[in-house]
């Protein structure tokens, strides 16, 4: 390639692939940092872990009131919420990324190149969701170990997961935006502190909201975390509803897709403000 | 490279104004600026912090919106078609463009894949590119572990990875060491001469404006004041420079009055404990204005003359000096004097 007069010689048009490519390079480089420090990786596990074992001690006679749902043990009706509250409570920080590459000049960067605008977002989506599968598999294995048991097997545990990466999606593409509109840490402090908080009592993620009051009931009917609830706790249950189970996780995939959209669409908030 | 009558770079009227945040009127960070760049050339724009000359870069560079006015890259309407902009040119924005916890080899490469390079044209440019800026034996280091100078470098160099028509450097050598920016000047010398490339830059150094820029600009307020080469802008000053410096501040004063009644001496400005004038021949002046002094019993500290300098230019076009003007000349040198010399 000559040094002189050709500049784009080697620059192909945008065409097909463009799309894939940009997710995957930008999927790894976000990877490359988590294998380098896994500290995240780590303390985001610290949580759910007391979740499991000290909420799973402390409430492990719920499931003797009469009207709980059927099952032999509360750390068994436990694991699926814990899983989805994990993945919802490292979603809410997700915007933590795109804030560090706005205070350096990394986004301005690549935000004046070809890059793909909804690659950009997807890449993030997938790097959070490899985060929360490989957490979940984690905390399976925890439960596992205390001695919890899921009848759902392979294919339940792989619909569990499908449902806790659907979730992550949403709520990493939420965190996104928040982080490219308000370009500032305390905005996903804020998230975190108000949304994921009522979501997570909002749901049947702790206690069966059959016992709960029934406007709560109502609530967590259009509650996207408690849909995903609902498709851990279905999946993973002896002999899973799969109808309820395949409608949740149509919704969770509805919304996921409408927040992805939507949040690719807050870049040109964040050209315009800049 | 066609020298095409066409301009690398048009900045038509650009405007725009940011909120003011609560109760406060907005900020007018652009206020009708304009300019052309031939392709091939090195443009700076100079000017003081907040001018808005990095409100410029980014319009230019496709990242931010102007209220109105026109900015063209290339040729193309950054406004209309952006697209098209972004793969012709190369961003090195103030703050570092480079992935602390990524290499520098992996930093050149996913730039260079974002472009569309393949996997080996992107890893065969990195190498190119990394030993060009000296950077071959930190390849495989992350760039967290690299100093100021080498992570400026390899900003530039993740700017050049797709072999932009237009490259813009925004203050490519603000907070690094005399050493660092002298190498870093190298390296712009170097490549600008190089691939037909437009270079925009901008700086707050006069030493590195004078230096690298083929024209300048600089920017008051949003708006260009003055447009040329520097030797142009200088030679428009006419004649020399003379700078009195007087022993006691509250002695500027009668100084100003006493100089005003020499006949050689024009435009004279009071500048801190210093008046500044102009001469067509300074030397010549000089006698008299001692004379006057030493009559209106102003003790002197010292009476220069020299070519006019960018220093100069500025203070003439904004009516403050470029110190007093919330910048610090470069550290290496003070500026003036650099200046005197380079235009010597």
């Amino acid at each position: 390639m000559s040094a002189t007069g050709r500049p784009r010689a080697a620059v192909r048009p945008p065409g097909a692939g463009t799309a894939l490519t940009h997710t995957a390079v930008l999927t790894a480089r976000q990877l490359r940092a988590v294998v380098r420090v896994p500290a995240f990786l780590v303390m985001n596990l610290v949580q759910p872990m007391i979740w499991l074992l000290l909420f799973g001690q402390l409430f492990r006679s719920v499931v003797e009131i009469p009207g709980f749902a059927a099952g032999s043990s509360y750390l068994e009706f436990l694991t699926p919420g814990v899983v989805m509250m994990m993945a919802l409570f490292g979603s809410a920080w997700a915007g933590t990324s795109y804030i560090q590459d706005m205070e350096r000049g990394v986004m301005d960067r690549l935000l004046t190149s070809p890059t793909h605008r909804g690659a950009l977002m997807v890449s993030s989506l997938v790097h959070q969701a490899v985060l929360t599968v490989v957490q979940t598999l984690v905390v399976l294995a925890v439960a596992w170990w205390c001695g919890a048991r899921f009848g759902g097997g392979i294919l339940g545990v792989l619909v569990l997961l499908l449902g806790a990466v659907l979730l992550t999606a949403t709520f990493s593409a939420l965190s996104n935006v928040a982080a490219l509109v308000g370009r500032d840490q305390t905005v996903l402090i804020g998230i975190s502190q108000l949304l994921t908080i009522p979501l997570m009592f909002l749901s049947s993620a702790l206690m069966d909201t059959r016992l709960a009051a029934p406007w709560v009931r109502d609530v967590a009917a259009f509650n996207p975390f408690e849909w995903a609830v609902v498709v851990g706790r279905g999946a993973l249950a002896p002999d899973p509803d799969w109808g309820e189970v395949g409608a949740h996780v149509g919704y969770l995939a509805a919304v996921a897709v409408v927040m992805a959209w939507a949040a690719t669409r807050a870049f040109r908030a964040y050209q315009r403000s800049t | 490279m066609t020298a095409s009558s066409r301009p690398a770079l048009e900045a038509g009227s650009l405007v725009k104004t940011y909120p003011g945040g609560r109760g406060k009127p907005p900020v007018v960070a652009l206020d009708g600026l304009t300019f052309q760049v031939a392709a091939g050339t090195v443009f700076g724009l100079l000017g003081p912090n907040g001018a808005g000359k990095s409100t410029t870069v980014k319009i230019l560079a496709t990242l931010a919106r102007p209220d109105s006015g026109t900015a063209r890259v290339a040729g193309l309407d950054v406004a209309r078609e952006p697209a098209a902009a972004r793969r012709v040119l190369g961003f090195v924005s103030q703050k570092q463009v480079s992935d602390p916890m990524d290499t520098g080899a992996e930093n050149l490469v996913l730039a260079g894949r974002l472009h569309g390079l393949s996997a080996r044209d992107a890893r065969a440019r990195a190498e190119e590119l990394l030993g060009r800026f000296g950077l071959t034996d930190a390849a495989g280091r992350r760039v967290s572990t690299y100093s100021g100078g080498m992570a400026r470098k390899l900003d530039v160099a993740i700017g050049l990875m797709n072999r932009p028509q237009v490259l813009f450097l925004d203050e490519p050598t603000t907070g690094l060491d005399p050493e660092a920016r002298a190498e870093m000047w190298s390296e712009i010398e170097r490549m600008s001469g190089h691939e037909g490339m437009t270079v925009l830059l901008t700086t707050h150094y006069l030493e590195e404006a004078d230096r690298l820029a083929d024209r300048l600009a600089i920017v008051d307020h949003g708006r260009v004041v003055t447009e040329g080469t520097a030797d142009e802008l200088k030679s428009g000053l006419r004649g020399d420079a003379v700078h009195v410096e007087v022993d006691r501040r509250d002695a500027v004063g009668h100084a100003l009055a006493a100089l005003g009644r020499v006949a050689a001496l024009r435009d004279l400005v009071a500048d801190g404990q210093a008046v500044r004038a102009r001469s067509d021949d300074g030397a010549a002046a000089l006698p008299p204005v001692l004379a006057a002094l030493d009559a209106a019993g102003v003790e002197v500290r010292s009476a220069t003359v020299s070519r006019p300098s960018l220093d100069d230019v500025y203070l003439r076009h904004t009516g403050r000096s470029f110190a007093s003007a919330g910048t610090t000349p470069a550290p290496a040198t003070p500026a003036p004097a650099t200046l005197e010399g380079a235009a010597r």
